[in-house]
């Protein structure tokens, strides 16, 4: 077997100075009814790595690869163009193969990569202070509510209705444990439910989360919720699950958000079926000691010289164990550099750049998906991905879309199945990767299944 | 056998010795050190040719961006040349051996990168209609398929994006479970050697944590579990190999013992890799395990993640798992059973965990893995792994304390205390002495249960001249701090950076840079 | 006033029903070096043996026990800048919080200088 190097010879001189008969000998513990005395049943044995590659090659045709067609899917995960560079740097060895650095003198490479991702979330969301990461945009948003409860000592969450829908799921499943209460809504067509948000908020509300842009695509101001949070001492989450959007509209933190999570998918980490993905969090410095997830902090060496550790640990369960903050015990480091990596390339110049083309591509699609006869745009503001309403139920306009060789949105049938008030909604997302041809083939096809 | 290395740096040689090592740059040879972005960076620097954006009007509803976002940009040369001097001061297993106890630090194969990779599993998107991801699919569905019966369990719950958030999802499973038996039982108990995530998770859950005793051995205390049974409690949550690296010969019994009285059994698959394809833990009788696809199924750690952590459940706790899961329908076709169709598929789950499926990229990777080695090559990983084990417990135990070296053979990994160092000196330093020995440290000060603990996992993708090196490496740093080598206090002394504080990182908290947002 | 000590090795001095608590230099000798100190808000009402106060250092979070029920009526709120206190002047200016006491007669299980010495001296 390629991948293990121990020769028959090698295992023998080494039974002998373990003073051990056999290799069996060494599973001693292992009570003899439940020892296999041969391979596992019921599965094939080794193949070569040519069997394996054309196993997975077969496979891999059967998917229809986001930039083999015209593609317009977003709700969550966005396709944008990731420099060859990223993928490069991130397969370094050292990088790929390398454990959380605990051991900071042989790990200042992760460390300062951490140092300054962090910098660049707190930066981009207008933060003071940012994590080293978590699993996702959903998870860090559940454990945004958690943080909420931890520092306002309340219970009670209230859910925009332009939350993501797995957001919203993610977080009912958590709140049935920890007996949080969520009031939660889905989303209104004819504006968002900021009236809603504000009304809801009483004496026992812990935060408000809001997603920003939505999940119907639509932007808002977030200042008058934020002082409404603040005079009645709850916390506002902003959700960002497109961060290329901060490049062209104002920052939660800025508008006055208490914690911002977010996705960070869009930036160097690409599609990959819904994951490995990168949650960002941040936050204001005087909460923390109450932020979840790993932290790394600048200091010096035993001669001066400045370098970086994982510090503020005692949060975590390694340490605090049932008292700990959360039970997220990794990050998503790998993911974390390629952001990172991404963001620097980038820059805030071409950060901005980019979200300008985003923006421009998406109002060009918007006005020719909306000179169709029967097609609707349901929000007039938005970055690069806004809802239609359709003549007829998206969720079967998808299929015949994809039918005709166009990854045409993701229909709001899919992400609210059952709700008739929204079935009609196709969420269409346009990014830097849509060619003029692919916006004549989305044009060409819709009118063509609308006929 | 070898001497400890005299030729280095040491405290009495004072600072003047190593004044010819100073140079104008700060490096030193190959050894190159790097600012942060923020310094070398501008904020009129792109790396990135965009295309000008085409004339239209703005519909951002007057939120346009005005305040400075305060982010540089470098040029690609810049860019690859800041990450690739600073992937230089990290150790990683491609540079060599990396012994770290309960993290199963394994080769990474690279065509599990290349599969990875291949555009039809990386350019997919999650919410694709059906009948165009059904190559994604397949590979979840036979993932599952080698995960259910590697463990001999009933299913698996794939989207659990890491080991904690897996056992966070198993302990949910049990409560739902629970729950579903109108019983509000409140108690998990937990062997005192257990990880920190253990409790965490249980905590989480709103369940209170027990300790359970370990015996002599090492091992969970039966007759005192069985002691502490009852209508109140939940479960144990247990880790075998347990965190001492030895097998609970008792499992099936505590198993035994926990059913009859009510409660379900939690196995804490860190170290699976001990046992895969040797040892299914569902003829133990367990009832929820995660398997973290990062260690045994050699996925990269990546510096710290991202993980995975597929659920493998009994027929006790199916019913119970999250949402979405894959199903294959009469046709041969495959879907995914999300929220729309949970009340007629899985209507006691108790919900979703992540947004989408779980982490795909880690899926290729470790069933690219698993199809490497087949059901032979699987049981000839974990038979290396606990050779070599055991080769590096008998080859050092006549130098460093080992605790449970009396009771038989270890299994994948060979635990060492800080009994008999020198006055002062402590595995902390003989961490930082094995750093510029060229090798990452091995686990230490975990787990809790023993003083100073040195925890030393091999692997079996170790050669036994890279053990033998090891092996003679920690010998004498071991010797060293018997010894009490003032130097050893001082170690590293060969890293980019000497040791580093940890206090002041601590107490005065910078954890952003603070220097100018430009523009 | 007096002055107590709990077998957690807390410290408390009391004047009528007024005390003021602290970790002992042992406990600080312990836990090393400390770099953040949890301080309870005023106005919590706290029973023997609560844990209102958390004692951090790089590796460990110590909780610190009440030696007596009452109400928190204020923290020391120097420490947030300067934890370090803890270390140097864990008996005196390194005080964690003042705590109005509710039932006297708890401090009959607390020991005396002597009788904590003596204890340490055993550990």
């Amino acid at each position: 077997m390629r991948y293990l190097p121990l020769t028959p010879d090698d295992r023998g001189e080494m039974l002998a100075v373990i003073g051990a008969g056999t290799i069996d000998d060494l599973f001693v513990d292992v009570p003899a009814e439940a020892r296999l005395s041969g391979p596992v049943p019921g599965l094939p044995l080794r193949q070569t790595e040519m069997a394996v590659e054309r196993h997975f090659s077969n496979l891999a045709r059967k998917n229809k690869a986001a930039s083999d067609h015209p593609f317009f899917l977003g709700a969550g995960a966005y396709k944008h163009h990731v420099p060859a560079s990223v993928d490069h740097l991130i397969q370094r060895g050292e990088f790929l193969t390398a454990y959380t650095p605990y051991q900071a003198e042989a790990s200042q490479g992760t460390l300062q990569v951490l140092f300054e991702f962090q910098t660049q979330v707190a930066r981009l969301f207008g933060c003071d202070v940012a994590n080293a990461s978590m699993y996702d945009g959903s998870t860090a948003c559940w454990e945004a509510i958690g943080m909420a409860g931890r520092v306002t000592r309340r219970k009670k969450a209230v859910l925009s209705g332009g939350l993501h829908p797995h957001y919203v799921s993610v977080a009912k499943t958590m709140a049935r444990f920890t007996g949080d209460t969520l009031d939660t809504a889905t989303p209104e067509l004819g504006g968002t439910d900021m009236d809603r948000l504000l009304g809801a908020i009483d004496a026992e509300t812990s935060c408000v989360v809001v997603q920003y842009p939505d999940v119907l695509g639509r932007i808002e101001d977030l200042s008058p919720l934020a002082a409404a949070c603040q005079a009645a001492g709850a916390l506002l989450i902003a959700v960002v699950t497109e961060p290329v959007a901060l490049g062209a509209i104002k920052s939660p933190g800025e508008m006055g958000a208490d914690i911002v999570v977010g996705e960070g998918q869009s930036l160097g980490v690409g599609l990959q079926f819904g994951g490995p993905y990168v949650g960002l969090f941040a936050t204001r410095d005087k909460y923390v000691r109450q932020m979840p997830g790993r932290l790394c902090g600048e200091t010096v060496d035993a001669t001066g010289k400045r370098g970086y550790v994982l510090t503020l640990s005692t949060r975590e369960q390694h340490i605090r164990r049932e008292k700990a903050t959360s039970n997220i015990c990794t990050n998503s480091g790998l993911c974390a550099l390629a952001f990172s990596i991404h963001m620097t390339l980038l820059g805030g110049r071409g950060l901005r750049d980019l979200a300008a083309l985003n923006h421009a591509r998406a109002v060009q699609v918007a006005d020719r998906l909306t000179a169709i006869p029967g097609v609707t745009l349901v929000n007039d503001s938005f970055f690069n991905e806004f809802t239609v309403m359709l003549p007829k139920p998206a969720r079967a306009v998808v299929h015949e879309l994809a039918a005709k060789g166009v990854l045409g949105g993701v229909s709001l049938g899919r992400l609210y199945p059952g709700d008739a008030a929204l079935e009609n909604g196709l969420v269409v997302a346009v990014t830097e990767v849509v060619s003029d041809g692919d916006i004549a083939a989305l044009e060409a096809a819709l009118k063509e299944v609308l006929a | 056998m070898n001497a400890p290395n005299t030729a280095g740096w040491r405290p009495e040689m004072g600072e003047g010795h190593i004044a010819h090592d100073e140079t104008f740059t700060g490096n030193r040879a190959l050894m190159l050190e790097e600012r942060l972005i923020f310094e070398i960076g501008d904020t009129s620097t792109t790396g990135v040719d965009i295309d000008p954006a085409p004339a239209a009007a703005s519909r951002l509803g007057g939120l346009a961006r005005a305040e400075a976002i305060g982010l540089p940009g470098l040029s690609e040369p810049e860019t690859v040349r800041h990450y690739t001097r600073l992937s230089r001061q990290n150790y990683g297993i491609d540079l060599g051996f990396f012994p770290l106890g309960s993290c199963t630090m394994k080769h990474n194969p690279r065509l599990n990168e290349a599969v990875a990779r291949m555009k039809g599993f990386k350019d997919v998107h999650p919410l694709q209609p059906r009948e165009t991801v059904q190559g994604a699919l397949a590979v979840i569905d036979e993932l599952a398929y080698w995960l259910v019966t590697l463990t001999g369990m009933d299913s698996v719950a794939m989207s659990p994006k890491a080991g904690a958030h897996g056992e966070l999802c198993g302990i949910l499973a049990i409560k739902a479970a629970l729950e579903a038996r109108g019983e509000d039982r409140k108690v998990i108990l937990v062997p005192e050697s257990a990880h920190g995530t253990n409790p965490a998770t249980a905590a989480f859950a709103g369940f209170s944590v027990e300790n359970i005793p370990a015996t002599e051995a090492g091992r969970v205390d039966l007759a005192a579990l069985k002691a502490r049974l009852g209508p109140d409690v939940a479960g144990v949550m247990i880790t075998n190999p347990n965190t001492c690296g030895l097998f609970e010969p008792d499992l099936k019994a505590i198993s035994d013992a926990v059913h009859a009285a009510g409660g379900y059994v939690y196995c804490d698959g860190a170290n699976f890799n001990a046992i895969v394809g040797k040892v299914r833990p569902g003829d133990l009788g367990v009832d929820a395990m995660h398997i973290n696809l990062h260690k045994t199924f050699s996925t990269p750690h990546g510096g710290g993640g991202p993980g995975s952590g597929p659920v493998v459940l009994s027929a006790a706790l199916s019913p119970f798992a999250p949402l979405p899961y894959v199903k294959r329908e009469a046709d041969g076709s495959l879907r995914l059973v999300e929220e729309e169709t949970a009340a007629e598929d899985q209507p006691d789950s108790f919900g979703r965990m992540v947004a989408f499926h779980g982490q795909m990229g880690m899926f290729t990777r470790a069933l690219a893995y698993i199809l490497s080695h087949g059901a032979d090559g699987l049981q000839q990983v974990a038979e290396d792994a606990v050779l070599n084990a055991n080769y590096v417990l008998r080859s050092l135990e006549g130098v460093l304390d080992a605790p449970f070296g009396h009771s038989g053979p270890c299994m994948h990994e060979a635990l060492f205390t800080d009994d008999g160092f020198a006055e002062g000196f402590s595995t902390l330093d003989v961490a930082k002495g094995l750093i510029d020995e060229g090798f990452h440290p091995m686990t230490v000060y975990f787990p809790l249960v023993v003083h100073g603990a040195m925890l030393v996992e091999p692997t079996e993708t170790e050669s036994k001249a890279a053990l033998d090196q090891f092996i003679g490496a920690l010998r004498s740093v071991a010797l060293r701090a018997k010894r009490g080598d003032p130097a050893l206090k001082t170690a590293p002394h060969f890293a980019p950076r000497r040791r580093l504080d940890e206090t002041l990182a601590a107490r005065k908290p910078v954890l952003a840079w603070k220097g100018d947002r430009g523009e | 006033m007096t002055r107590y000590f709990t077998q957690d090795h807390e410290w408390i001095d009391v004047d009528g029903t007024s005390g003021v608590v602290g970790i002992t230099d042992y406990a600080q000798s312990q836990l090393g070096d400390i770099t953040y100190v949890d301080l309870p808000a005023a106005g919590t009402a706290v029973k023997k043996g609560d844990a209102p106060c958390v004692v951090d250092s790089v590796k460990a979070a110590s909780d610190v026990y009440s030696p007596v029920s009452g109400t928190i009526t204020a923290a020391n709120d120097a420490l947030g800048d300067a934890p370090e206190t803890v270390n140097t002047d864990p008996e005196e200016g390194g005080w964690l919080f003042r705590i109005d006491l509710s039932d006297v007669s708890e401090l009959g299980g607390l020991m005396d200088q002597a009788a904590y010495d003596a204890y340490v001296a055993e550990l």
